[in-house]
């Protein structure tokens, strides 16, 4: 029997793994990309918001084909408490031009469209299967063995895309430690069907165009993380997630969650006569920077989720799993140039990365995660303070200005003493300056 | 809503074999009762994880392969692996 040994082999077909093989097969390498999935996507969640810019990087006329859901051309947050908001946005009506900056997604149906331009690259896509252990051959990774029956694939190099809680990071020996329950958050969702004229109304956009609100405060019930409603073609995605470790601690069910965040009186109206047509959940890999593994090895490159590149603050997962997949590819390429897959060989895509606003944002809110897992109680306290004091500003009732805001900064200070106020800005400016 | 209809939602292709098992039962009934309250019959999504009053029980068929229960359980004592390829959840919206 002949072996079947390729260039690259891709594991998990993601935006990173579609963005990796779409690269490396374009450059004429011959490239194997699986997915445990029945198709691509068919195990995939996100919130949906993606981002134009790096899609367009690899496929620049991709809006003319991709399957958008629509536009994003307001960009609300909400700050709750159990009845009121205090809301912030921002709405534009530039016209977005060839590459929208942000637009909705829903993932079985990008991620298959995604992968196939990789196919028409050239790539060798395999569903329906999963890689359960890497071969290791002449002390480096050289291939990968699948669940099928003489299923073993060889290649120079594995791009390992196979997303949170990547089992394979494991056994290349990239990740050599447990990942603890407040470096990934645990996020549910509905995607809630309703006609496109009525999102439209509600949401005061035009055809194709979109809004996105992110909640925080109440609605998570004092654990770290937000809720969301983003806008698709024919229906809302509705979702809430937070730290597995809060989860934990306060035994509230994801599920109670999000019917809490659903009858929230503020949310309800938006939702009102949709229909659930698909409740998900998923993962996020929230440790950031320094819960990453290592990012190479000899004849391997690790992507995406599965090496926890996700910029939670910002909502930014897909991007960065797509350039990460993308500059992985690229350095696969130059290998390939010099027939060198040794560690030292595929030491420039972390070079390549930390030049990207990959490891730039990681390493700028490196110290976030553990913020946000230490102090859950400050996404209750201060959501509760703002609404507060604007509600009283707000309030006309004869009280002159001077003394309602004595009567605030007194209710403020009763609730928050002033030297953690201090204290709480002080930390609050070192996580994100 | 309740769970079991928003599960019910779902497109599942089972496998006969359960790709979940718990590797100690002893840890769920002593220390983890103790210390933790059994957190994976609360966080699990798809209701997967009950105490049945001797051990914890696994209804794989649930699944939907979020994965949470890999750092969840605070004892790494339940063993979830990759349904088989093919088999599992699969979403029509993602
Ligand atoms: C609820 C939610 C909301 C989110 N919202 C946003 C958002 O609005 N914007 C944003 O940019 N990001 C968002 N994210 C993050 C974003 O979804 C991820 O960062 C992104 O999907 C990572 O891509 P990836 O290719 O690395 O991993 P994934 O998309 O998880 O892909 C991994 C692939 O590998 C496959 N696989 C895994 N193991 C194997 C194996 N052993 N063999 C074969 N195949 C395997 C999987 O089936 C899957 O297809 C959100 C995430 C969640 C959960």
């Amino acid at each position: 029997m002949t072996e079947e040994k390729f260039d690259a082999i891709v594991v998990g077909a993601g935006p990173a793994g579609s963005a990796a093989a779409y690269t490396m097969a374009k450059a004429g390498l011959s490239v194997v990309l699986i997915e445990r999935g029945e198709y691509p996507g068919a195990k995939n969640v996100m919130g949906g918001v993606m981002y134009g810019r790096m899609l367009a990087d690899l496929i620049p006329t991709f809006a003319a084909e991709a399957p958008i859901e629509r536009v994003i051309m307001e960009e609300r947050l909400w700050i709750t408490t159990d009845d009121s908001a205090v809301i912030l946005g921002h709405k534009t009506a530039a016209p977005h031009g060839e590459v929208p900056n942000a637009f909705t997604v829903l993932r079985a149906k990008f991620d298959r469209w995604f992968a196939s331009k990789a196919e028409q690259a050239g790539a060798f896509l395999i569903p329906a299967t999963v890689v359960e252990d890497l071969i290791m051959r002449d002390g480096k990774v050289g291939g990968v063995r699948t669940g099928r029956p003489d299923g073993d694939l060889y290649a120079d190099a594995v791009v390992l895309c196979d997303g949170v809680h990547s089992f394979l990071a494991k056994k290349a020996g990239l990740q050599t430690r447990e990942i603890a329950p407040h470096e990934v958050a645990l996020a549910v969702k509905e995607i809630i069907t309703l006609p496109p004229d009525l999102i439209q109304e509600r949401f005061n956009v035009g055809e194709g165009e979109g809004v996105t609100i992110e909640l925080y405060g109440a609605v998570t019930q004092e654990m770290g993380g937000y809720g969301f409603i983003y806008t698709n073609r024919d229906s809302l995605s509705v979702g809430v997630g937070a730290l597995i470790s809060h989860f934990m601690r306060t035994k509230v069910t994801p599920n109670e969650l999000l019917e809490r965040l659903k009858q929230h009186p503020l949310v309800q109206p938006l939702l009102a006569g949709g229909q659930v047509a698909e409740y998900l959940a998923h993962a996020i890999p929230e440790g950031g920077y320094r819960a990453m593994p290592r990012l190479y090895g000899h004849g391997v490159l690790i992507a995406g989720d599965a090496a926890m590149m996700v910029n939670g603050l910002h909502r930014e997962g897909s991007n960065l799993a797509m350039t990460a997949g993308r500059l992985a590819g690229e350095t696969v390429v130059e290998a390939k140039g010099r027939n060198d897959f040794s560690a030292t060989s595929l030491a420039s895509y972390r070079r390549r990365l930390e030049e990207s606003f990959v490891l730039k944002d990681l390493k700028k809110y490196q110290h976030l995660p553990e913020f946000v897992d230490r102090h859950p109680e400050l996404l209750r306290i201060y959501p509760g303070l703002v609404n507060l004091a604007i509600h009283e500003m707000l309030t006309v009732d004869g009280m002159p200005k001077r003394d309602k805001q004595r009567k605030i900064w007194k209710a403020v200070t009763a609730r928050r003493p002033l030297w953690r106020l201090i204290t709480d800005a002080y930390r609050a400016w070192k996580v994100i300056r | 809503m309740k769970l079991e209809e928003k599960l019910y939602l779902l497109s599942y292709k089972h496998d006969k074999q359960s790709h979940i098992s718990i590797r100690d039962n002893d840890i769920c009934g002593t220390a983890c009762a103790k210390t933790w309250g059994r957190p994976c019959t609360t966080f699990c999504p798809a209701n997967v994880y009950a105490w049945d009053g001797e051990k914890i029980t696994a209804s794989f068929e649930n699944c939907v392969e979020c994965t949470s229960c890999l750092t969840g359980c605070p004892y790494h004592n339940i063993d979830w692996r990759l349904p088989r390829g093919g088999y599992g959840v699969q979403y029509r919206n993602g």
